[in-house]
């Protein structure tokens, strides 16, 4: 759809920003470009819209070379997201958002349809919305209308440089996951430069890393993950990445082992003088080969210690277990999602191995956010 | 000259409710004059500054060059320029809005330049990006971005060109510099204040409406600032 043939660009005839650039593009795919800043990559992206003009080489858009357009009717056709945002401050957000449709001379009542149809599509309420100006909103709010804008004309292709780069963490991934949903919906083919790695892997379909204008790997973001083509790529994704991030760990890498346990014929009393002097309120009950039977805690003990005498008379049987190799995601989303206390892990054969707490969930999250050492 | 009527009754001591029946008419009327003089020369400057500026903002070059001759024109004294165009154009309402009208051009050249010009370019890369040609720019986006601006020109504009249409007297423009002439000459203070008085009036009135006017005509985006 969007295709490179060596392009380059040179400025004052020495200072050499892309350097023989080659890329195919595929209708609907998410590129992202990223690299240290003077990469490269922003101009990468400019020499599309013809903001800047190659120096050698061709790019062809849908098998038209763009040289051979008329800049600004290419520009037209071509969504444009720039990181400052931009929004005219003298024009309300319908009229921001209706500027390309209007260049174009779409018909009044076309128009008026589409910023509608644009504000409900990111659930901005067109009555609240239309007549505010850019000033009365949020920079997340602003940026949204920026997408929207360049959506307006429906056009094929667009552009985005470094769109989130000045908002707020909290706003910037809101966007980037609004923007996920909103490309699931429309399949554009998206340029989009950033320099944040998180950002990429997260958007992209295609990751094209630059450095000192030449193109280092061009690979999908697990493909850039396992194998980086050497070591400035390596660096450049960071080693924390690099390393199994939570998504990747199991529930063995983060359960406690060796539980409290008794057998079932333990008496009551003993069982509540093993949880006292082990502090912990659960029992897990198993069998003589460690096979996990049951859970009993020390609120049903002190419940009905008087009318049983052995805790198999008191244990709960349907206690929700995971298996080994189970992923420590799925684990934390149990217990989270059925407000579990703990969940005992089990191998194939039933036999109890560990137990995942809230507790081995908080210590996985630090570790991911401060690193192993955390955790330790 | 013009100003000769004003010299009526120069020995009689009138007090103000006297002077005001024997004089509020031709005061009105020299108010009218002088409105009339200043607004003329004011719209006169902004027809042909508010374009140049905008063509200037293109060409930074031949903007410094224009910019310093403007600036050249302002410092000349006012008496010594109505005095110099006179062998050229005479005496009367013409060499007065003249000289008027080059005064005024400065400041809303100045603001015109530079409102284009501070207009940020991250704008401009966004009006081009989105497809904008040079035209749909400067009336969707730098014309209105600069407005309050240029207005700010016309003002300070506007105030100045009435104080000092009162010199316009000198070379029979008329206005309210007759009376105030006519009372340095007299030794009337009466005089002086009877045109002294409805000048700064017309000075502040003028500076109150066109803020009136710039605040209508800005979009409600660009008001807070």
């Amino acid at each position: 759809m969007l295709t490179f043939e060596h392009v380059s660009k040179v400025y004052d005839g020495n200072r050499i920003a892309v350097a023989d650039f080659n890329l195919d593009v595929k209708a609907g795919e998410f590129i992202v470009l990223i690299g240290p800043s003077g990469c490269g990559k922003t101009t990468t992206l400019k020499m599309v819209n013809r903001l800047i003009e190659p120096t050698a080489g061709a790019i062809y858009l849908n098998g038209k070379e763009i040289r051979e357009q008329n800049p600004v009717a290419l520009r037209r056709h071509i969504g444009y997201v720039i990181q400052q945002i931009a929004l005219f401050p003298n024009m309300t957000i319908a009229q921001n958002v209706d500027v390309v449709p209007r260049l174009l001379g779409w018909p009044a009542e076309r128009r008026r349809q589409r910023v509608r149809e644009l504000l409900e599509l990111v659930g901005m309420d067109p009555d609240e919305y239309s007549d505010r100006y850019p000033s009365e909103l949020s920079g997340g709010q602003q940026q949204r209308i920026g997408v929207l804008r360049a959506l307006a004309a429906e056009p094929p292709l667009i552009l985005m440089d470094e769109p989130f780069g000045a908002l707020d963490p909290i706003t910037r991934e809101n966007l980037q996951e609004e923007l996920k949903a909103l490309q699931a919906k429309l399949r554009k083919t998206i340029l989009f430069v950033t320099h944040d790695m998180d950002e990429a892997l997260k958007l992209a379909d295609r990751i094209v890393v630059m450095k000192d204008g030449h193109i280092v790997q061009v690979a999908a973001p697990e493909e850039l993950l396992r194998h980086p083509a050497n070591e400035f790529v390596a660096s450049f994704i960071g080693k924390d990445r690099l390393a199994p991030g939570l998504e990747l760990r199991t529930v063995e890498q983060v359960m406690i082992g060796e539980p409290v346990t008794v057998r079932p014929h333990t008496g009551v009393a003993e069982g509540v003088a093993t949880m006292r002097r082990k502090k912990v309120d659960t029992l897990l009950v198993t069998d003589e080969s460690g096979r996990l039977l049951g859970a009993v805690s020390i609120e049903e003990l002190n419940r009905n210690y008087q009318r049983a005498h052995q805790v198999q008379d008191l244990m709960a049987r349907d206690v929700p277990v995971v298996f080994e190799g189970t992923p420590a995601r799925e684990a934390f989303d149990l217990i989270i999602q059925e407000k579990l206390e703990y969940l005992p892990v089990m191998d194939r054969e039933g036999r109890l191995k560990g137990l995942v707490t809230r507790t081995s969930m908080v210590n996985a999250l630090a570790s991911v956010v401060w690193g192993d050492e955390a955790s330790a | 000259m013009p100003w000769l009527p004003w010299y009526g009754e120069m020995k009689q001591v009138l007090s103000w409710t006297e002077f005001l029946a024997a004089r509020g008419s031709s005061i009105l009327s020299a108010t009218g004059e002088h409105l009339l003089l200043s607004l003329g020369a004011v719209l006169l400057g902004t027809l042909i500054a508010v374009p140049l500026g905008i063509l200037l903002a293109r060409h930074e070059q031949v903007a410094s060059v224009v910019l310093g001759i403007s600036g050249t024109i302002q410092t000349i004294p006012s008496l010594a320029f109505f005095g110099f165009v006179l062998p050229f154009l005479g005496i009367g309402v013409v060499p007065a809005m003249t000289v008027l009208f080059l005064y005024s051009i400065l400041p809303i050249l100045r603001n015109t330049y530079t409102g284009i010009r501070e207009v940020s370019p991250a704008y401009l890369e966004a009006g081009v990006g989105m497809g904008m040609n040079r035209r749909q720019l400067l009336t969707w986006i730098q014309f209105p971005l600069a407005f309050p601006v240029i207005m700010s020109g016309i003002r300070v504009s506007t105030v100045y060109i009435i104080s000092w249409a009162t010199l316009s007297a000198l070379i029979g423009a008329g206005g309210l510099g007759d009376p105030i002439l006519a009372g340095i000459h007299t030794y009337d203070a009466k005089l002086i204040i009877a045109g002294a008085l409805p000048a700064a009036m017309l000075a502040l009135l003028a500076s109150w409406s066109l803020g009136l006017v710039e605040r209508a005509v800005t979009p409600r985006g660009l008001r807070q600032r």
